[in-house]
């Protein structure tokens, strides 16, 4: 089974976001960057199938040329190859328009499965798995949180709302978006990480491979970006925590009268 | 057509919750931009369900029915609202931000060479008379910013709310008429086969019947680090509950799971530790009466839903808290 699957590399969790000066991207010199949380999930399925069935695992990743380390990282958990596709710094932000690079990025590859995490901690459209399979033709499932084969098909087990599942057979070739949870993440080994060295990174350059803004103009565009104004009220302490505990304590017991 | 279509999601007969949020929406903005309204609802034998909304305010409700539409499917439901927007030209298509908006509204966007503006959490309509246009504020980096996005090019346009962002009770009344929409589908254009839904074990912990709930989330690092909280919930009599990753991890049970995959609780007291505040899981907790946040990063976005707060270490704001209580109680 010869598996896709498209990663991204974001801020880290914890970074300290500020407005850049252009007011629609954040200022991006100063942070550091990791996998995309919910990609390292359908990165981790992707390796789990390729040890139960066989096959190849390509990885797909569109970035600056610092995403190259986390496509590293891939290649070190275990994926064989990987597509880096070069964009400029703040990368490509319309999901369509990215979709578009990402399905002819994978023009001669005719996976069996591409697989995408739900959605990305940055810009969060959680579309890029969607619109992908729309572009290429193919099925798909969102929310997966098992795989396996099923016939000629796989049956994939579908997260719903409320704590209900579903699940669902489909054909091959198709795309699945993986939610978390189902298993655990591996890390990579000391070998894994030698072995990536030798590994086929093929570079493409996403201006090469967008579509003309004549034949496929955006219809969306971002003004601004901003820190989201507090919609309640709320009473912070940051004092020592000892102090803080005691005003919070305080509050809760005379002001809410919870406890 | 020339309006604005809101897409109500059903299952098994009735609404979902969140329908009638998206169709608030659609009214909010179809007044400020001076727009007529109208519902789709997709399904087989909807008519009864659509004759449900003709005490709202719409210009029409398209029953929208076919016998291949009775189990979702993403190639179902794309093509047969694809042929619906097709036939009535609305200039905006408003979707309630579902799990199953998200596996079939970006493809039907991307079918019509469109951009769904997802999650869409307010909104502001500017420009004069005759050239107003809808600006659409969406969450970026997990809720620690906003955007403000445009639409540019022509319609029609398409955006899913996020549920909580407008409210079912504000939904006009009036008059609605219904019309059977019957779109062409072949079953062989449906490539997938959805088998039965199910649940897993029955959850053995009710977090919604919790007085008090002490949430733990990411802050806490380490699985023998989640004891100290659990002390603190004893501290308070409460349930302890956490956010997806904590769980994910297995770090705790699946069923203590709060926010849009676990589970929805509105308690006396929410005290969340360490939990940054996703918007997956402030859906689950917002309706909480009280709500109290501890966490190190002031910008954390739960601080925009907390009462009250305090900023700082949790290792060390937790043992103080528990020694506070201890002393309250004397």
């Amino acid at each position: 089974m010869k598996i896709v699957v498209a990663i991204k590399q974001v801020p880290a969790r914890d970074s300290l976001l500020k407005v850049s000066p252009s007011g629609t991207w954040i200022e991006d010199a100063d942070l550091s960057y990791e996998i995309n949380e919910p990609d390292a999930y359908a990165l981790e399925a992707a390796l789990q199938l390729k040890e139960k069935q066989g096959g190849e695992v390509v990885v797909l990743c569109a970035g600056p040329e610092r995403a190259g380390q986390t496509i590293r990282e891939a290649l070190a958990k275990g994926a064989d190859r990987a597509i880096h596709v070069e964009t400029g710094e703040e990368g490509v932000t319309d999901p369509l328009a990215l979709g578009r690079i990402m399905a002819k990025a994978l023009g001669t590859e005719h996976p069996d499965l591409v697989l995408t995490g739900l959605q990305s901690d940055d810009l969060g459209f959680g579309q890029t798995g969607v619109i992908l399979a729309e572009l290429m033709g193919l099925p798909h499932g969102t929310l997966i949180m098992h795989v396996e084969p099923e016939g000629a098909g796989i049956r994939v087990k579908r997260e719903l709302e409320d704590g209900w599942f579903q699940h669902v057979d489909m054909p091959l070739p198709a795309l699945l978006t993986i939610q978390s949870g189902a298993t655990r993440l591996r890390y990579a080994t000391l070998m894994g990480i030698k072995k990536a060295k030798s590994k086929e990174v093929k570079r493409l350059s996403a201006a090469d491979l967008a579509e003309p803004v004549e034949v496929a103009p955006a219809t969306i565009r971002v003004e601004r970006i901003y820190l989201p104004e507090k919609s309640k009220r709320s009473q912070v302490f940051d004092g020592p925590p000892k102090e803080a505990a005691a005003q919070l304590v305080e509050k809760l017991r005379f002001e809410a009268r919870v406890i | 057509m020339s309006g604005i279509l809101v897409v109500l999601e059903q299952g098994q007969g009735k609404l979902h919750k969140m329908a009638l949020e998206a169709l608030a929406a659609g009214q909010q903005f179809g007044a400020e931009l001076g727009l007529p309204v109208f519902a789709a609802v997709p399904g087989h034998d909807v008519g009864a369900l659509a004759q449900t909304l003709s005490e709202y305010k719409l210009d029409k409700i398209h029953a929208v029915s076919h016998p291949l539409l009775q189990d979702y499917t993403p190639d179902g439901y794309t093509a047969a609202l694809r042929q619906l927007i097709e036939a009535h030209q609305p200039q905006f298509v408003v979707f309630p931000h579902t799990y199953q908006v998200r596996d079939f509204a970006p493809k039907l966007a991307t079918a019509l060479g469109r951009v769904l503006v997802s999650d869409v959490v307010g909104h502001r309509v500017d420009g004069a008379e005759g050239g107003k246009s809808l600006v659409a504020v969406r969450q970026l980096f997990q809720g620690k910013m906003n955007a403000d996005v445009r639409f540019t090019g022509d319609a029609p346009h398409f955006l899913s709310v996020q549920a909580g962002a407008f409210r079912a009770e504000h939904v006009q009344g009036g008059v609605g008429v219904v019309e059977t929409f019957t779109p062409e589908l072949k079953a062989e254009q449906i490539r997938t086969k959805p088998l039965e839904l199910f649940r897993e074990s029955a959850r053995a912990v009710d977090l919604g019947a919790a007085e008090i709930i002490v949430s733990v989330g990411r802050g806490i690092k380490e699985a023998e680090n989640i004891a100290i909280v659990q002390k603190l919930a004893d501290a308070l009599g409460a349930e302890l509950a956490a956010s997806r990753p904590i769980c994910d991890n297995g770090w705790l049970p699946m069923e203590r799971q709060v926010g849009s995959s676990g589970q929805t609780v509105a308690p006396k007291m929410y005290m969340a530790v360490g939990i940054s505040g996703a918007i997956q899981h402030l859906v689950g907790m917002k309706g909480s009466k009280v709500i109290v946040a501890i966490n190190k990063d002031p910008e954390a976005p739960i601080f925009e839903v907390a009462d009250y707060g305090i900023v700082g270490d949790l290792f060390q704001v937790v043992p103080a808290l528990i020694d506070e209580l201890a002393k309250a109680r004397g």
